[in-house]
């Protein structure tokens, strides 16, 4: 284990009590324990509160611009495949403005980790729905209630065999550690949804309201997280209970795999040598 | 020139013109001519009509032309389209199963797929080996190279299909060559060392693998696919990983990422592609990451008309994206240019930690124009501009600098590298703090006093005391060359000055390469004069007239001798 001081970042911005510390603390913890070293380390952001995360941990940073985490941190990836990479994002960040690139990287399953932030609302815009605010749920914009229901990204992540998800409760600390230790260490593109509250914005899903919901879903007698139509009920399952823990695993190849360059080792340590000549040889 | 034949395969989109064009043009090339050939197609994989105009010389060849001596028709469209085009000696050979129509007293040369192929196996090879025959045949050129290249063609595909492509070609030959001297090539030799047919895209690939290329990342998107197929047909070889993008903003963001990680990375596409790129521009602005990204323009607004040509983007990418970041914007001229150029642009990017832009078009992009060996560098020299070695305690990523340039450090080879899209402390870590707001917005622009100082880029041609010069910019420089050389074979002194090196604008070296010439006329692919206002803005200096093309089709030296006229 590594000291826990050598991650400290600078100051954070978040409101006190904000459910983004509990995670801070998990994530660095789990970073010890697996000795995962600053400058081994990539953590990639968007906007949003979850985009200030990165500031937070010492380590290699890029701090992108909104919903665009994935496709910065598969670049990474494949141009330094030695690098441990985290993209953190919201549910704003990552289910809204950068769909796309999740349901991209479901199927490319770059050896990566997706820390979700779900607090079920917009913080930094101050209070609007987010893909993921519960049906009904009163906001300034949405004064009648959310009128659609909410995005079962886990659902999907199932659907499209994601190779790792997981959901943790910023209320459970030893539990996610657990939890990010399982989905850093795991080999291809692994999503953790954290059930983060907004102390601020959301006084609906408050951790009183988690609290009395979140179950282990590793405590249910024989539960598989590689049943593939087990996962699925249990990635659907929102509302008088929550399940939180591994619920789908899929091994299957990466995407850094399936490059032949990659396999001579990080693209960024492999030597070009390409004679002009060589390259002309073509055209004649 | 001795011999200036102009040639057009016309037929409608999976006929096999491009495959006839392919073949001709590299036997040309092979046995000593300058071959120049563009492409003209349609938004469409079968029917529409489609043509590739190859002009063939004994002297090097800057541009297309209009005219046409011998027109290749698939179909009777191809007639109609182009009769009108034909020159008086013209000769037109036809696919006699498609064509029933033709002019009359022209000129012309029936193919019949069972006269070419007596056992009828394959109509379409026929006809398109064939036309080959034909056309070599009244060229008076030997078969055999054709014989050769069909073998290298279609050996794949079994020595059935090589024996039905020969038998073909040698029967089109003896058709063609029974059809008289008129357009007999004479007096061509075979050059000391072979020369080269590449097009404006190709070059653009090339330059970008000479310079170590290792990560592309795009969204296919016409016209700027044909650079993302040149890269990546080469990818295996070269060690490059070529990534197919879920969106253009997926693309340029994963481009980003390789690059902040230390590989040369680049992304591409056309306007509206490119649009949405924009915000993750000025990422690459406000994070300092290196990226080239290659923009190759088609008619807008909007999906405007996706498979021709235009130079309507340029203002778009000298000033897209929010608050003022810099940025470089390049412009290639001829595929030698573009490889040079997009070679140079790595190391800009590089040296300076911005985005550089490439600006093609179309008519770049399709083009292929013959080159000698020597238009291209020997070696290009990689400058990564990178720190390495022991870092000081607290290795700042942003640290201010005179020149503006802060040391750049890879992560994962030493000390953290923290990079970020909010505005930054020197080390990299979002700030609200307004003086250092003002000195890292400072520190970001200074880099543009050197950049500006190293660019220039510009090509002149004729006397340098013409009283009438014509400039243009990227793609026009074949078209706008080939019209000067006329105006002065034809004793009116006119002068060529051509930018490539677009922003930040060299100034000093535009005002000095344009004199004061007594008339001077802009000549630009697109409806209001973009480069034009740029000029007047950086310099002060206004052209005495525009001569503007926007109508989709190629800028010819026909077109802009027509419009000096029309002035006069």
């Amino acid at each position: 284990m590594l000291p826990l001081d050598i991650y400290q970042g600078i100051e954070p911005a978040w409101c006190p009590g904000c459910g983004n510390f509990a995670m801070l603390k998990a994530f660095k913890q789990a970073l010890a324990e697996l000795e995962i070293r600053p400058e081994e380390l990539a953590l990639i952001s968007g906007i949003g509160q979850s985009g200030k995360f990165p500031h937070y941990v010492k380590c290699n940073t890029f701090n992108g611009i909104h919903g665009r985490t994935l496709p910065v941190a598969t670049g990474i990836r494949l141009a330094n495949q030695k690098l441990t990479v985290v993209a953190t994002a919201g549910d704003g960040d990552c289910y809204g403005e950068g769909g796309n690139h999740l349901l991209a990287a479901w199927r490319r399953n770059p050896d990566l980790t997706l820390v979700v932030h779900n607090n079920q609302i917009y913080a930094l815009t101050k209070g609007q729905a987010s893909p993921t605010t519960d049906l009904g749920h009163k906001t300034l914009l949405q004064p009648r209630g959310v009128p659609y229901p909410p995005l079962h990204a886990l659902a999907l992540a199932v659907a499209q065999e994601c190779s790792w998800v997981g959901r943790g409760f910023a209320g459970r600390g030893e539990h996610l550690t657990g939890l990010y230790k399982q989905a850093l260490s795991h080999k291809g593109f692994a999503l953790l949804e954290v059930l983060q509250p907004c102390v601020s914005f959301n006084k609906v899903n408050t951790f009183s309201w988690y609290e009395k919901r979140v179950y282990h879903v590793e405590e249910e007698p024989d539960y598989d997280p590689e049943n593939e139509l087990w996962a699925y009920q249990k990635a659907k399952e929102w509302g008088d209970r929550i399940p939180i823990g591994v619920i789908y695993r899929h091994p299957r190849p990466t995407l850094e795999e399936l490059y032949p360059v990659l396999q001579a080792g990080p693209l960024v340590r492999q030597q070009v040598e390409r004679p002009v000549a060589a390259l002309l040889a073509d055209f004649i | 020139m001795a011999i200036d034949l102009n040639m057009v395969i016309a037929g409608a989109a999976g006929q096999g013109v491009h495959t006839i064009t392919g073949l001709l043009a590299r036997i040309l090339v092979r046995q000593g001519c300058q071959v120049l050939y563009v492409q003209d197609y349609q938004s469409r994989i079968r029917g529409g009509h489609l043509f590739n105009r190859i002009r063939v010389s004994d002297q090097p060849l800057v541009s297309s032309r209009e005219g046409i001596d011998l027109l290749v028709a698939l179909n009777q469209e191809s007639i109609s389209r182009h009769r009108d085009e034909l020159s008086r000696q013209g000769v037109i050979i036809y696919d006699a199963s498609e064509v029933s129509d033709l002019p009359a007293g022209v000129n012309a040369l029936a193919l019949k797929a069972g006269d070419l192929l007596p056992d009828r196996q394959a109509a379409e090879v026929a006809i398109n080996a064939g036309a080959c025959g034909a056309l070599l045949g009244l060229l008076k050129v030997p078969l055999e190279p054709l014989m050769q290249l069909l073998l290298e063609a279609f050996a794949a595909k079994g020595t059935e299909v090589v024996g039905w492509n020969h038998k073909a070609a040698a029967a089109g030959y003896r058709q063609g060559a029974a059809g008289g001297n008129r357009h007999a090539l004479a007096g061509i030799v075979e050059p000391p060392r072979p020369r080269l047919l590449m097009s404006g895209h190709e070059g653009v690939a090339l330059g970008a693998l000479a310079a170590g290329l290792q990560f592309l990342c795009a969204y296919p998107m016409t016209p700027w696919s044909s650079v993302l197929n040149a890269v990546g047909s080469r990818a295996e070889r070269w060690g490059v990983v070529v990534e197919q993008a879920e969106d253009e903003i997926a693309a340029i963001n994963m481009a980003l990422g390789a690059s902040y990680a230390g590989v040369r990375a680049m992304t591409g596409s056309s306007g509206g592609g490119f649009a949405l790129m924009v915000e993750a521009l000025g990422l690459a602005g406000c994070s300092e990451t290196p990226l080239v990204i290659v923009e190759s323009q088609r008619p807008g607004p909007s999906t405007g008309l996706p498979t021709r040509t235009e130079q309507g983007d340029l203002s778009f990418l000298l000033y897209c994206g929010q608050g003022d970041f810099p940025r470089a914007v390049l412009a290639p001229g001829t595929p030698a240019q573009g490889f040079a150029l997009t070679a140079r642009a790595f190391n800009l990017a590089d040296r300076y930690q911005l985005p550089v832009i490439i600006i093609t078009d179309q008519y770049f992009g399709d083009t292929n124009v013959t080159h000698e060996p020597g238009d291209f560098p020997q070696e290009v020299e990689i400058e990564r501009a990178l720190s390495t070695g022991p870092a000081a305690d607290g290795y700042e990523r942003y640290a201010l600098t005179a020149d503006g340039i802060s040391p750049r450090r890879l992560p994962g080879f030493g000390p953290v590298v923290v990079a970020d899209s909010d505005e930054h402390t020197p080390d990299g870590h979002l700030t609200e703090d307004l003086e250092v707001r003002v000195k890292m917005q400072d520190k970001r622009q200074r880099k543009l006093t050197a950049l500006a100082q190293e660019l220039g880029g510009i090509t002149t041609a004729g006397p340098a005391d013409a009283p009438l010069t014509l400039a243009c910019w990227g793609s026009s420089l074949g078209p706008v060359a080939e019209a000067v050389a006329r105006l002065n074979a034809g004793k009116t002194p006119a002068r060529l000055v051509h930018f490539s090196e677009l922003w930040p604008f060299p100034a000093g070296a535009v005002t000095a390469a344009l004199g004061s010439p007594k008339k001077l006329v802009m000549v630009e692919m697109n409806a209001t004069g973009q480069f034009n206002r740029l000029l007047r803005q950086e310099t002060g200096i206004n052209a005495d007239h525009l001569v503007l093309k926007y109508d989709g089709a190629p800028l010819t030296p026909e077109y802009i001798l027509r419009a000096l006229a029309g002035q006069a």
